[in-house]
């Protein structure tokens, strides 16, 4: 069992942070790396990549949104609740290297993921320039942690509400325009992933991607979270889940992330049914 | 002696009663019932004592077969199940999911005439009489060694390991990467054929005995093979599996509703998604369903799918009915439940719709050529035989390959081209001092019985290491 020991609501309560006590993988994991997590008896093994972890406390913090029937029960465990289940550390670490300037590119809760990479790469000495952003201001998360782990920070909004008016591509285009960039990594909803790497192969510049696919083990023994990358199946599990964004097939991505989008509706009706039985 | 003898051959192989294939096809619920006690004593009673049992030699694990069947017609249940756990820690899953026939049954001197002794039959009802109506009182144990033993992987290589050892006094603990403990008798073969509850009771057994389970740990990940070490346990067994589902590799194969077989049956059976939404994990319930391949989880895979309310189940398989490697019990339930057999028959790309969900697939017919190198013959393209069919859900069950997870992560293990760990084939020893392997990761894809086997080999191996020296 894996307590729930710090919980806090984000972005209009839309996003939840948790950190949970799990010694031997906060021991073992390294930025970029994930865990699958399981809420009870009857619940599905959900992948999250770790937002943060901290060895001497024994924990690991993941930042997810609320969308379904498995995060809404995420949602609803409280400090000193537990998972039942937490596997990991699971996926290849993010290789971290000094190559100069760096620009780190977050949309939504993928900045929770873009968060310790962006920190590891500045640690190194790289140079690096954050681009993150949401569609209005009240859904924009960690903007402080990622203006400490950059060394420059801009903040995107859709609507205009905060920062600067439009999408994160946007400003990287700009970005791109001004700077001698080596890498950049970019971790999102996969829209946002698939116009980033649109973006960076006008201008040459490698890309990084961690990429969300459904999985079930996360050891590579199912298959599921089977990936296009460069026309070459590989499992995001244990081949990534960071990829070279400019190879990978994100519409086939997008489309088995919808597998089970009417099961998914149907567990949430039946989940919403039962909260309201339950007052 | 001799009237003895004829009165004992007249008495016929007593069939297990079971679920009716019209009824059963639609539940999850154990096809066969078990025998009764007078099923048994009858069954039982057809045994003729050799005194050199060729039954047993055609045991991977050597269980005393004529022994624990005289018991049986003693009436004394609890002996006869003590005789087997001296060489078997799971007859309840052996009894179930055992190929008899090219084992035990398969040597029965019986069977050269008649039918043979319904071994695994008589080895079931011990086991069930004594979980279910047993004394629970656990075999003799020897004093402490002192010694600390990781058993990686809760399937059948691990446990029969961890029974093994835990009896001869060692300190045991199994480290299993799922949430629940039990390997591929939980997440590969279905409820109908293995009911968990029964796998759970086993593993009980071994923690009633003293082994203690660790799961969500992945050996290789969550720990080192030189952690383990450092925490002081003396040997190491590796029994993960084979672990990497093989794909076909043709144009199409991402599409949704393509699944490989540990995907589908993971999701069925670990995940229980067959009784979703009250358990939270989804699966794709196909109306039309193509299985490829013909061994005993494909089996597994298309009687699921009827169980979820297919119309139709094929099974397509590239060579005839007599390459198909599945039980021939296997292969009779799913005929008489309705499963479609296509053989002679592979798919060469799959077809999908703007959704990017499988609609159908081609297919081309086949004919054998010359045996190969696994001794079948094998099978050629026949050309100009293209054909379509459609399906809704696809799961491709042509085997394993070797998971490289725990192995590439650890240094000093020899792998072969292929990615199997390299044992001693006497003694289970791996090239790294103190790691024994077994199973699947080492021999490829087989089944439960050798799998127990190669950890009876080991659990021997382990047992001189740590009284006697590497």
């Amino acid at each position: 069992m894996f307590e729930i020991l710090k919980r806090q609501e984000m972005a209009d309560g839309t996003v939840v942070m948790n950190e949970i006590s799990a010694p031997l993988i906060a021991k073992k994991a390294q930025p970029g790396q994930f865990v699958i997590l399981k809420a009870n008896e009857t619940g599905e093994r959900i992948p999250l990549t770790m937002a943060d972890t901290d060895p001497k406390k024994g924990t690991i913090t993941i930042i997810y949104q609320v969308v379904g029937k498995s995060t809404n029960l995420f949602k609803s465990l409280q400090v000193g609740d537990h998972f039942q289940d937490v596997i990991g550390p699971l996926g290849k670490p993010t290789h971290l290297e000094k190559l100069g300037t760096v620009i780190c590119v977050g949309g939504g809760t993928g900045v929770a993921v873009l968060h310790p990479i962006t920190r590891g790469l500045k640690q190194i000495g790289n140079r690096v320039i954050a681009i993150i952003g949401a569609r209005t201001k009240d859904l924009l998360i960690l903007e402080d942690k990622m203006k400490v782990a950059s060394n420059e920070l801009h903040v995107c909004t859709d609507d205009g509400s905060y920062g600067h008016h439009g999408f994160v591509t946007d400003k990287l285009k700009e970005v791109l325009e001004k700077e001698d960039v080596k890498l950049v990594v970019g971790i999102g909803p996969v829209p946002m992933m698939k116009f980033v790497c649109k973006v960076t192969e006008e201008y040459g510049v490698k890309t990084l991607v961690s990429l969300n696919a459904i999985m079930v083990d996360g050891t590579g023994m199912c298959g599921c979270c089977r990936v296009s990358i460069g026309g070459k199946t590989q499992f995001a599990c244990v081949d990534g889940p960071e990829f070279d964004g400019h190879q990978v097939d994100f519409n086939e991505l997008m489309q088995r992330l919808d597998a089970y989008k009417t099961e998914e509706a149907i567990a949430m009706d039946k989940y919403s049914c039962e909260c309201k039985a339950a007052g | 002696m001799v009237e003895g003898k004829t009165k004992k051959e007249k008495m016929p192989r007593q069939p297990m009663p079971e679920q009716e294939a019209e009824i059963r096809r639609r539940n999850f619920k154990e096809v066969p019932f078990g025998y009764t006690r007078e099923l048994a004593l009858k069954e039982a009673s057809r045994c003729l004592q050799c005194k050199n049992p060729s039954c047993v030699e055609g045991c991977p694990v050597s269980v005393d077969i004529p022994g624990f069947i005289k018991l049986i017609t003693e009436g004394e249940f609890t002996k006869s199940i003590r005789k087997i756990w001296e060489r078997n820690a799971l007859p309840a899953v052996c009894g179930r999911v055992c190929p008899q026939e090219a084992q035990c049954e398969g040597n029965c001197i019986l069977g050269k005439k008649d039918d043979p002794v319904a071994i695994g039959n008589l080895e079931r009802f011990v086991a069930d009489l004594e979980r279910e109506k047993g004394t629970g009182e656990l075999p003799p144990k020897a004093a402490p060694t002192g010694k600390k033993v990781a058993v990686v992987g809760s399937g059948p290589s691990g446990l029969t390991v961890a029974g093994d050892l835990i009896l001869k006094g060692h300190d045991v603990t199994v480290f299993e990467a799922f949430h629940k403990p039990g390997g591929v008798l939980v997440y590969g073969i279905p409820e109908f054929r293995l009911p968990k509850e029964i796998v759970y009771s086993e593993v009980n057994f071994l923690e009633r005995l003293g082994v203690k389970v660790e799961c969500n740990n992945v050996v290789g990940r969550t720990v080192s093979l030189d952690e383990l070490f450092e925490q002081g346990y003396d040997a190491i067994y590796l029994g993960v599996g084979a672990g990497l589902p093989r794909f076909l590799n043709i144009p199409g194969e991402n599409l949704i509703g393509i699944y490989s077989a540990n995907e589908y049956l993971t999701r069925s059976n670990l995940m229980k998604a067959y009784l979703f939404p009250e358990y939270d994990t989804p699966i794709v319930k196909g109306k039309n369903v193509a299985i490829f391949g013909a061994g005993n989880v494909a089996m597994d895979s298309a009687r699921t799918a009827m169980r979820l309310g297919a119309d139709k189940v094929r099974i397509i398989y590239r060579r005839s009915k007599e390459e198909m490697p599945a039980r021939a019990a296997e292969i009779h339930h799913a005929e008489q439940e309705g499963i479609e057999f296509y053989l002679l028959t592979a798919p060469t790309r799959f077809l999908g719709d703007d959704k990017g969900r499988v609609t159908g697939m081609e297919c081309i017919k086949m004919e054998l050529g010359e045996p190969d190198d696994s001794g079948r013959r094998r099978p050629v393209p026949l050309e100009g035989s293209k054909f379509q069919l459609e399906c809704d859900l696809a799961v491709i069950a042509v085997g394993a390959g070797a998971n490289p997870l725990l192995t590439r992560s650890t240094d000093g293990l020899k792998l072969n081209k292929s990615g199997y760990i390299i044992t001693d084939p006497a003694t289970g020893k791996t090239s790294k001092k103190g790691v024994w392997a077994g199973g699947d990761i080492v021999t490829g894809s087989a089944t439960v019985i050798l799998a127990m086997g190669a950890g009876r080999m080991a659990s021997d191996s382990i047992h001189n290491y740590l009284t006697l020296g590497w």
